[in-house]
């Protein structure tokens, strides 16, 4: 049973995919590296393990996939965030932003 | 909805699951081809290249797994899994698979069958019938008085103008008579039914119609008949313009107007009926005459039907208030007399209670050859086990969970019930009629009808009897099984034959339950069979090899006169036959399936509590009666030749109505006042049993039948003679006095006897056919622990030979723990039996459940069938080759 790396905060992955299929479709590297860039290089995401996360996701109707050509013509199959997925990712954010709100209370508290 | 919506996507990944396994791969290899791609340009070798991305892409087949499982219904998919393999290791040990499939399948439908007989036979006996939920048989009896006793017609109509709380309530009153279709003549059973009869059940006949309501009434207004399909197809040939016929049933044109629906066959458990004629068509058919305005002539069977959501317990309630206003208005025909509902499988007046006891009971002894065959099968996995123990272990150590061995073993499991089940449910379809062929038809043209019925409820059943088996089964050898040692693993298991490792105890305790519960049933066994031959030994008080015979002239149409001078003649004339050592009339022969007349009465010199009601049987006899049937005359006088319509009214009565209303005194010259006439008591016969074997004792007597003619009687021949030989001569003597009659098929008493001897029979039957079942899978399951032990054992048993033990010792060895093990069972199923066959009471016929000559019996089949059951794999010790079995 391949787990998320242990670096990326436990159940956050999906949150991580759903914000970076947005605004553009991206194919499975695309998604990591955008992951890498936009954390500068903070959070690093095990390839392999994106797509048992992927197909949670498109089993769950918040992403949808299509076959498509990459950028030097390669054969790819796109994620694309769908209305549910949108609300979805919006529902996490605000759930995470109070929960490390939460936290931060916690650790700046004397 | 998103769980919703993923779990339909993972359901329907069942059915795709290669297409986007196949898609999967694509997609990673797509991946890997991109991010190669980007290190080459980084200024990677190829390979270098290639090898890189696959480090950072991860565990490519770890990865597919955890994705498949977000794609599948992942128990789903096992389970699939689990079959397909099942499937596979069933195959390849066939002999194992073919030996528990067997097992089963006889458990199973066992099963199956009795249960459908249930369903077929009591609990929904009628299956055109809409509503039989709310159908319950009427229950009528009188205080201090045993049994059913009856309904009057007047009263059956108080009933449906005063109760409230009733849909319908039907008449159908079974009654016989001889129908002649062209030159064919043979009995044939119908019913008396109220006009409502077939609007009531829901019953549409397939052609013309039921009867209308002002057909009900009327004395002998309404000549009209709705037949039987059996009837229709057999003697009309299926004419389809049978509609308007006339047909003579009971000497009286009857126009057909309606031919009932293939599947219905009347509304008396038992009997499949070939016609129905509506209540005003009573006294045509009924040799006692006109009832329909007598409020003390109980002669109606019927049932009713509550309106939707009334209880039971509240048509109880009306039906007794009803009762006893009608006590209060009628106190001399109605005092004591009470109605209540009967459920259908209780039913007073048919077969129903009769068989409801047998069928209790075999169900309870089909369940005990299910569980044997559970042991069985057990038994068998447990020792499969063993031989699968290197797989499991594998399965372990690559990972496996216990959970998954567990479930993959009970899929296996699941998979032998399941094909079993099929088998089971083909058995009870065949077995459905089987109970019709053990019941002897009455007269040729009576249909007998027993079916078992295979419906929705018959199917639920076997299937939770299927996943109970399986349960039961499966259990054990699977946590066994996953309890494997996976150090303990690799080293040989060295099992002894005296030695107990828990796995063999619990192989021998499954042994244990089989021989505890195949004792018990071989003990009931027993019982019954005692029971049985007690019941046939015993006399019922009078000569059993007396022939009867008649003619129907009440079918013919004489008239009271005419059928007088024609039996006064007739019996005469039989007394000249030569070998006729007497002969004698007699409205009804003992034990047959008549209703003995009877009244109320007033005793002289006796004084019944208020609440008492003087009825009693009795039966309209000719001189000679007595001598005839050889009863003996304790006190007084037979009857004769002189007791005719000229002289004293008189009577015989029996012992126990002589103590009980002449207690202290003489009987003989005393009177007691039957409807309007006053008789004096002449004679005291001895008890005799009247109707079965299993009646006690009761009060009865005897009116001659010159003073008390009836138009049809039958004929008793005393004579050492056959049947068949005397019919020739009966036919010549019946043809000079009429040449249009010919006499009723000559029987002996004995065969009506036999016949009422059939709950009995039957159930002996039913339980031997079982018990040797049971028998024999206790056997195999004995042989097979004991031949496995021996198999295990081969190491040490060579050993004590190497050491010195003689081939005797070694066969004394393995035989005395077989037997060890046998008599234990012994004991536990005695202990059983005895609290059990008290619950066989009722079938049991002057046979303590105790018995010990059963309980013995069983004991010697026993010991002797465990005895061989170990004696074979004892010998096969013996024959060890103590070199090789070290060597091994």
């Amino acid at each position: 049973m391949a787990k998320e790396k242990p670096d990326l905060v436990y159940g956050t992955l999906d949150m991580l995919i759903l914000k970076s299929l947005q605004p553009d479709p991206r194919h499975g590297l695309a998604i990591a590296d955008r992951i890498q860039q936009m954390s500068k290089e903070i959070l690093r995401v095990e390839q392999g393990s994106l797509y048992p996360a992927l197909y949670r996701l498109e089993a769950q109707g918040w992403i949808k996939a299509e076959w498509g050509v990459s950028d030097n013509n390669r054969r790819a199959r796109y994620y694309e965030l769908t209305a549910a997925g949108r609300k979805q990712l919006t529902a996490e954010k605000e759930h995470w932003s109070r929960i490390t709100k939460g936290i931060n209370l916690v650790l700046a508290g004397t | 909805m998103p769980h919703f919506r993923a779990w339909f996507s993972r359901f329907v990944g069942l059915f795709i699951k290669r297409k986007r396994d196949e898609q999967m791969r694509d997609e990673m290899q797509a991946h890997l081809e991109l991010l190669t791609q980007r290190k080459m340009a980084e200024g990677m070798e190829p390979g270098v290249a290639r090898t890189a991305a696959l480090r950072e892409f991860g565990g490519l087949e770890q990865i597919k797994e955890a994705a498949r499982e977000q794609r599948v219904w992942l128990s789903a998919d096992q389970f699939w899994q689990d079959l397909r393999f099942g499937a596979r290791m069933l195959l390849r040990s066939p002999g194992f698979s073919a030996l528990a499939i067997l097992c089963l399948t006889l458990g199973i439908g066992t099963n199956a069958a009795v249960f459908s007989w249930i369903e077929g036979i009591l609990i929904r006996p009628y299956p055109l019938v809409a509503h039989q939920d709310r159908m319950f048989a009427l229950n009528a009896t009188t205080r201090r008085m045993p049994g059913y006793t009856g309904l009057s017609y007047p009263e059956f109509l108080d009933l449906e103008k005063d109760s409230t709380l009733f849909e319908s309530f039907i008449i159908d009153r079974i009654m016989g008579t001889t129908l002649s279709v062209g030159d064919r003549a043979e009995r044939a059973t119908g019913g008396i039914v109220s006009a409502n009869y077939f609007d009531a059940l829901g019953v549409q006949p397939i052609l013309g119609r039921g009867f209308r309501p002002e057909e009900g009434s009327g004395r002998n207004a309404h000549p009209v008949t709705v037949i039987g399909y059996g009837t229709w197809k057999d003697r009309y040939g299926g004419d389809p313009d049978i509609i308007g016929r006339t047909q003579i049933l009971n000497g009286v044109q009857h126009t057909i107007i309606g031919v009932a629906p293939e599947q219905f066959h009347g509304t008396f458990i038992g009997y499949s009926f070939s016609f129905w004629v509506p209540a005003s068509m009573q006294e045509t058919f009924d040799t006692t005459g006109y009832k329909l305005e007598d409020r003390g002539a109980r002669w109606i069977e019927g049932y009713a039907f509550l309106k939707p959501g009334v209880t039971r317990q509240q048509g109880d309630a009306e039906l007794h208030a009803i009762a006893q206003r009608l006590e209060k208005d009628y106190p001399e025909t109605n005092r004591g007399h009470d109605l209540a509902l009967s459920p259908l499988w209780k039913t007073p007046f048919n077969q129903a209670s009769n068989m409801s006891s047998t069928l209790g009971i075999t169900m309870a002894v089909v369940f005990f050859v299910l569980l044997i065959a559970c042991a069985n099968v057990s038994n068998l996995l447990l020792a499969r086990s063993l031989l699968r123990r290197h797989e499991m272990t594998m399965r372990l150590a690559l990972g496996a969970g216990r959970r998954r061995l567990i479930q993959q073993l009970f899929t296996e499991g699941l998979l032998l019930a399941l094909i079993a089940a099929a088998g089971g449910i083909a058995v009870a379809y065949w077995c459905r009629n089987a109970l019709v062929l053990s019941f002897p038809s009455p007269a040729a043209g009576i249909v007998i009808d027993f079916p078992g019925q295979i419906d929705w409820r018959v199917l639920a059943v076997s299937a939770a009897v299927c996943i109970l088996a399986t349960l039961g089964f499966a259990l054990v050898p699977a946590i066994q099984a996953s309890h494997v040692d996976l150090s303990g693993a690799l080293k040989t298991e060295a099992g002894g034959v005296l030695s107990g490792s828990s796995r063999s105890r619990l192989r021998s305790g499954l042994v244990l339950v089989q021989v505890s519960l195949s004792f018990v049933l071989l003990a009931g066994t027993g019982l019954l069979l005692q029971s049985l031959q007690r019941m046939q030994n015993a006399s019922p008080g009078f000569s059993t090899d007396v022939i009867v015979s008649g003619a129907d002239l009440f079918s013919a149409g004489y008239n009271l006169e005419r059928a007088r001078t024609f039996q006064v003649q007739l019996l005469d004339r039989v007394r000249d036959i030569p070998g006729v050592e007497s002969a004698t009339l007699a409205r009804l022969v003992p034990f047959s399936y008549g209703v003995f007349s009877s009244a109320p009465l007033e005793i002289d010199c006796y004084q019944p509590a208020p609440d008492e009601q003087l009825n009693l049987s009795y039966n309209e006899v000719a001189e000679d009666y007595f001598k005839t049937l050889s009863i003996p005359i304790a006190a007084g006088r037979e009857f004769q030749r002189t007791d005719d319509e000229k002289a004293v009214p008189v009577a015989i009565i029996n012992e126990t109505m002589a103590t009980k209303y002449w207690a202290g005194k003489d009987p003989i010259g005393q009177r007691f006042r039957l409807k309007d006439r006053w008789l004096q008591i002449v004679g005291v016969a001895k008890n005799v049993n009247y109707e079965n074997k299993l009646e006690l004792p009761r009060s009865f007597f005897y009116v001659p039948v010159r003073q008390n003619f009836f138009v049809s009687n039958n004929l008793l021949i005393r004579t050492r003679e056959t049947p068949g030989a005397i019919r020739n001569a009966l036919a010549r003597e019946v043809k000079a006095l009429d040449p249009t009659l010919a006499p009723t098929a000559p029987f002996r008493i004995q065969e009506q006897v036999d016949r009422k001897g059939y709950t009995q029979r039957l159930a002996t039957t039913l339980i031997a056919i079982f018990g040797a079942m049971a028998l024999f899978l206790a056997a195999i399951g004995l042989y097979g622990v004991m031949s496995y032990s021996v198999s295990q054992g081969t190491r040490e048993l060579g050993l004590r030979m190497a050491l010195g033990a003689s081939a005797s010792d070694l066969l004394r060895m393995v035989v005395s723990r077989g037997l060890r093990l046998t008599v234990a069972g012994i004991g536990i199923g005695a202990i059983a039996a005895l609290s059990l066959t008290r619950l066989m009471g009722n079938l049991l016929y002057k046979v303590s459940p105790h018995d010990p000559i059963s309980f013995g019996l069983a004991l010697v089949v026993m010991i002797t069938v465990a005895f061989i059951a170990c004696f074979l794999p004892a010998r096969r010790a013996t024959r060890i080759d103590p070199v090789r079995a070290l060597r091994v």
